[in-house]
Parts: structure tokens; sequence; C-alpha cells
């Protein structure tokens, strides 16, 4: 169980995320979407401790993930996993050692174990004889789906998924969601989803945190969120670019802007 | 505003700048090294990263041989032709070989071999870690439970440490061949003279000047360019802007230490 | 695996060219080890050393003999050597040694004359009879002056 407490970042002044209360269920899948900037990417990096947070603990049980050691941390790690939003292969390595990757590192098995172990998660992903392949010789949608290979290599129990649909074409997409609720539900994973594709984050989830600059607005099961009755709520899930969540962040009006500012055009001399 | 006025605000402005760079450099620097040292300090922790070593040996070291044994032979090749010339009006060519050895030795061998190491290799370093950080790969390695600073960062600086001074011995021995070559060869000096009188006038002194120099340069080098890759702003512009500041940065470095070392050594 | 192989050859090629070169300046061009310890020494104090250091020759008849090993301040007034002599080289126990310049302002280097006796010094033995180093402008001044008197 992954527990986020009191959680903040700020990158200078700005806040990314204001004090926030999260709790990840285990073997769930659980997706945080949000606008851009509504720090949700910020949230997913504090609770993998890619980042440390200005105030506040991500508990994993009952150890900060914080306070722990380099040591422990990577001895954690080993069970976890990430697909990045643009895949992040090893660019030196073709398909294969990318997914082979994590195991020669962190296991002693035979090499031939290995090649079996890697030709069934590149089946899985619809992408077995494409192994000599280089990364920069692969589109966007395979890339991920490699990727994908990679995060699930170890068996992970924890996985996390930064934007995983973003990018890609409807089908590309329609595959990654799947793939992601299926081996999650086969392998009782604990998937954290960041998204901000309202379709695939409400079908595939079982819980849906809804963030919006730095606070959580709405949290719940998909159905609940679709149901619920907060207009910042209905104007995310329905895109419409009128309603409380403002589509600017202007502070000063236009008309100031153009008659005081100096540098600008002057209307009156 | 008059004239004066314009002077001063002028060199207020230059000098203003001036010393914004310097004190730029000086924290850059400072924060390399810092970053350096805490590679360096993954050395011994395992698990050891002998194959990575080998890796950025094989692409620092011997793909810089070629450019290295090329700038080695032209620039022995016209030190001796411009220390003939020179020397030929005071009749005493028999000092070439001192000529050409001690400037190659003490001085063009290192600095030299570092700014060509820097232009092929060092900038190389950069560019290759700042893509790895904005296509989120040294995350990736993070969560892979791999230390991208002991996997990434180590073991470049260990191979530039080591690299350094061996493509610079090499430089020396081709630049003295070469300058031999068209000294001798070419323009007649006496053959003995050459090689009798660069052993003569080199003393141990001036090999471990130069050797000295190579390492901190080595060490110099791999500090500021893994560096400058690690906290690229993690944009195509930022990889490409840190790319360049690594290239000035460490030449610039590399010419200062230069000076600092050689004050030291006379 | 076998692309790792050729990988680590040519490393290995790599660095045994560089060790090579290292050693070659170290062995050849810096001489370290060929005068260093080899031969042995005999001391010799000088009024004046004229800014005579170590590593400086040694002379025999205008051929290179040693080097000097230290130059160092004695009794607060007198300058002694420590001179490694080439092994083989052979100097009586009467030899005299004076510090020479090549040409009027070269290199300044210890010059050793033989003596006449058939015995010869043994390592750590001194040469007694020295020469101090001929200062020109002593020489000069002391022209200007002779002229005056």
């Amino acid at each position: 169980m992954i527990r986020g407490e009191q959680l903040s970042k700020y990158f200078g002044d700005v806040a990314a995320l204001n004090a926030t209360d999260i709790h990840i269920r285990s073997g769930k899948i659980t997706a945080i979407m949000g606008g851009s900037g509504s720090g949700k990417t910020t949230l997913l990096r504090l609770l993998a401790g890619l980042e440390q947070p200005t105030g506040g603990h991500v508990w994993y049980g009952d150890e900060d993930l914080c306070a722990m050691s380099v040591r422990r941390l990577y001895e954690l790690r080993e069970s976890m996993g990430m697909l990045f939003q643009y895949s992040a292969l090893l660019n030196s390595m073709n398909v294969y050692d990318n997914v082979a990757f994590p195991l020669h590192e962190h296991t002693q098995l035979d090499e031939s174990v290995i090649r079996t172990m890697v030709a069934m998660k590149l089946e899985q992903v619809g992408l077995r004889g494409f192994e000599h392949l280089m990364p920069s010789e692969l589109s966007g949608g395979m890339a991920k789906r490699v990727a994908f290979a990679r995060a699930m290599a170890m068996d992970p129990r924890i996985v996390f998924f930064d934007e995983p649909t973003s990018g890609l074409d409807p089908i590309s997409a329609g595959v990654i969601a799947t793939l992601i609720q299926d081996t999650s539900r086969k392998n009782r994973m604990t998937s954290i989803v960041v998204t901000h594709d309202v379709h695939a984050g409400l079908a595939i989830a079982d819980h849906v945190i809804l963030l919006w600059q730095g606070d959580i607005i709405a949290e719940g099961p998909p159905d609940a969120i679709r149901q619920s009755d907060d207009a910042r709520v209905q104007q995310f899930l329905h895109g419409r670019p009128d309603g409380p969540i403002p589509f600017s962040r202007s502070t000063t009006s236009y008309i100031d802007d153009l008659t005081h500012k100096p540098g600008t055009i002057r209307l009156q001399s | 505003m008059n004239h004066s006025s314009v002077k001063q605000s002028f060199l207020a402005l230059f000098f203003g700048r001036l010393g914004r760079y310097a004190l730029h450099g000086v924290e850059q620097v400072g924060d390399a090294s810092m970053l350096g040292l805490r590679a360096l300090s993954l050395l011994f922790v395992r698990p050891w990263q002998g194959k990575h070593f080998i890796l950025q040996l094989y692409a620092l070291g011997v793909g810089s041989m070629v450019i290295i044994i090329i700038t080695g032979a032209f620039t022995g090749m016209v030190l001796a032709l411009q220390g003939y010339y020179t020397l030929a009006k005071f009749g005493s060519e028999s000092l070439l070989g001192a000529g050409v050895g001690l400037s190659i030795i003490r001085e063009l061998g290192p600095v030299l071999g570092a700014f060509m190491i820097i232009g092929r290799a060092g900038s190389s370093i950069t560019a290759e870690i700042g893509i790895m950080r904005v296509t989120e790969q040294t995350d990736a390695l993070e969560m892979m439970a791999i230390n991208p600073m002991q996997r990434i960062l180590l073991p470049r600086i260990v191979a530039t440490v080591i690299a350094v001074p061996l493509l610079v011995s090499i430089f020396d021995i081709v630049g003295i061949a070469s300058g031999y070559v068209v000294g001798v060869e070419l323009l007649g000096v006496n053959q003995g003279a050459y090689m009798a009188e660069l052993i003569a006038k080199i003393t141990m002194v001036d090999i471990y000047g130069g050797w000295i120099k190579a390492i901190v340069f080595g060490f110099m080098i791999g500090m500021i360019c893994t560096f400058m890759g690690y906290r690229s702003e993690p944009t195509t512009e930022g990889v490409a802007k840190s790319t360049t500041e690594a290239v000035v940065v460490s030449s610039v470095g590399v010419l200062i230490i230069d000076y600092i070392i050689t004050s030291f050594f006379l | 695996m076998k692309a790792y192989r050729r990988i680590e050859m040519s490393v290995g090629v790599f660095v045994l060219l560089g060790i090579m070169a290292i050693g070659w300046l170290a062995l050849k061009v810096g001489q370290v080890g060929g005068l260093g310890e080899s031969g042995y020494t005999l001391v010799a104090s000088f009024n004046d050393a004229g800014g005579m250091r170590s590593g400086g020759d040694i002379m025999m008849a205008g051929v290179t003999i040693g080097r000097i090993d230290s130059v160092t301040l004695t009794n607060n007034e007198q300058a002694t050597m420590v001179l490694r002599i080439n092994e083989g080289v052979k100097i009586t126990e009467d030899s005299f040694a004076s510090v020479r310049t090549k040409g009027i302002i070269g290199d300044r280097y210890v010059r050793i004359t033989q003596g006449s006796e058939d015995t010869f010094l043994t390592s750590g033995q001194e040469i007694e009879e020295t020469e101090s180093a001929i200062n020109i402008e002593d020489l000069i001044s002391k022209y200007i002056f002779s002229g005056k008197d």
C-alpha cells in the first residue's frame, strides 16, 4: 500500500502540488487525471521517489520513501516498473537488450532463460520478431509497447504509467490501455496511471483521482466521477472550454496591457 | 545623454558582465566538482562497473586516437619547420630536437591534446548525457534500480582521467617523431644532434609536468562535460546550449589550469 | 558479446600503446633510472657554485661523465655538491673540480681534471681541490677598478 501524506512540491515559488493526501489501493488501478500543469506528473514522480517532496511523506507500508537509504530504495525498485511518457528506451541498445536490461542487471538467470522471458514479454505486446531493431527505428506506439514490455520484465508489483496513451493513434492507445488493464488484473499489480485521456482513464481505472492546480478536486470509482455534480469535474470530463476552470491565466486586463505597459503598442499618445 | 555617461555606462555594463561571467564560471566549476566527486565516491561501491569503464575507454580513448595522432604529427612538423628557420639564424640548428621536444612535452601535448579530446569526446559526453536526461533515460535507469551517477557519470570521468594522459603521451611521441622526420630527413639537421639535444635538455621534471597537466585536464574534462550534460535543461536547446558551454568552459579551464600548473613547475 | 570482445581488445591495444609511449618518454627522453641510481657519488665543496643546479652536467675532457645530484649550503658559507659519476669512470685522488660555463653566457657545468696519482676516489669521498665559478661581473669590475688605481 502506498500513501502520500501532506505531499507538497514547489518549483521556486510555483506550487505544483499543495499538501495533498493520497491513498493508492494495492492490487488496483488508480488513475490520476487532470489538465496540463495540474500537478499529476509531479505527484507520480514523488510517489516513485524520482523527486523529493518540498514537504510531506511518501509511505510504502510503514517505510518512508524520502528517508530511506539508497540501498533500500533500489531494493524496492526491483519490484517496481515504470512506463515513461516518451518510452525512455535506452537508445544505445536494441529492443531485445532493452527488455532484457533489468533481467541482466538484477538476476543471475541464464541467457537462454532470459531469452525465453523476453520473447514472452514481447509476444504479449505483439512485437516478437522485432528484437534486433534499435529504438530509433520504432514508431511511437511500438516504442511504447517495448517500454511496456521492459516495465513488466521483472514482473513488478507496483507499476507507474506516465501518460501511457498520449501521442498515440486511437488504436495504439487502445492497445496500451487494454494491456495495462489485463496485466494489472492478471498479476494483481498495483498500477498508478497518470493521464489526461479521460476516456482511457475512466475505462480502465478502479479508482480515479482528479487534480486541478495542485489539489485533489474529486476522488472515487469511475462511475461516481462520471456522475459528480462538481462543475469543474464535469467541465474536465466533457472538455468544455467554458466553465469554472479558466482557459487562460492572465492576471492583468487586456486593455491595461495594451494601454499602459511600456514597450507595447499604444492606442493613444 | 552626454559622451562621458555613455562611456561610463558601457564600462559598467562591460565589467558587470565580465564579473557575472566569472562568478557564473566559478560557481559552475564548483558544482561540477561536487557532482564529479559524488560520482567518484561510488567507484568502489558495488556493483563494480568494469565493463562500462572499458566501453567508455573505447569510445573516448580508441575513438580519439586518430585525431590525436594527426594533430600530434602536424604539430611536431610545424614546430620543426618554424624552429629550424629561427634557430638557423643563430646557427644553432642542433637545438631543434630540444626545442620541439620541450614545447611538445611541456605545453603543446597536454594543451592541444586536451583541446582535441574536448572537441571529439567531451562534447559527445555532454550531448549524450543531456539527451538521456531529455528522453528520461536517466529516470528510467533510476526506476530500474540502477544509479545513473554510478552507471553514466562515473565510467566517463574515470575513462577521461585514464585516457587523457595516455593520449597525450601518444601525442608527444608522434610529435617528436614527426619533428624528427621534418628536421632530419627534410631540413638536414644532424640526426644524432636532434635526439642527443632532446635527451640532454629534457629532464624528468618536464615530463612529470606534462603528465600532471594531462591527468588534471582529464579530471576536469570528465567532470565538466558530465556535469553539463547532467544539469542541462531538458529541452533540445538546453542540450545544445550545455554542449557548447561544456566545450567553452573546459577549454578555458584547460588554459587557466595550464598556466597555474606551469607557474608551479618553473 | 563478440562485439564486446573486439572492443575489449582494441582498448587493450590502446592502453598498451599509451603505456609504451609513457615508458619511452620516461626511459629514453627523461632517462629515469638511466643515470639516476647507477654510478657512484663524490662530494665537492665550492666557495661559489655560480647558480649550478641539480641535474647539471659533469664533464671531463669535454665528455659528459655524470650529473649533479644535489647542491646544498654547508657551514653557512660553502656550496657542497653531490656529484654522480658514471660507472667505469675513474677519478684520481688529486683531481681538480671547477665550475665552468659553456661559452660566455651558456649553461654552467662542473669540469673535472685528472691528477697524476695512481689511486682513485671511491664512492662518498671528496674532491678536495676545487675552483669556484668565474664570475664575469667580478672580472669586469676588477678590470675597471684596476684601471683606476
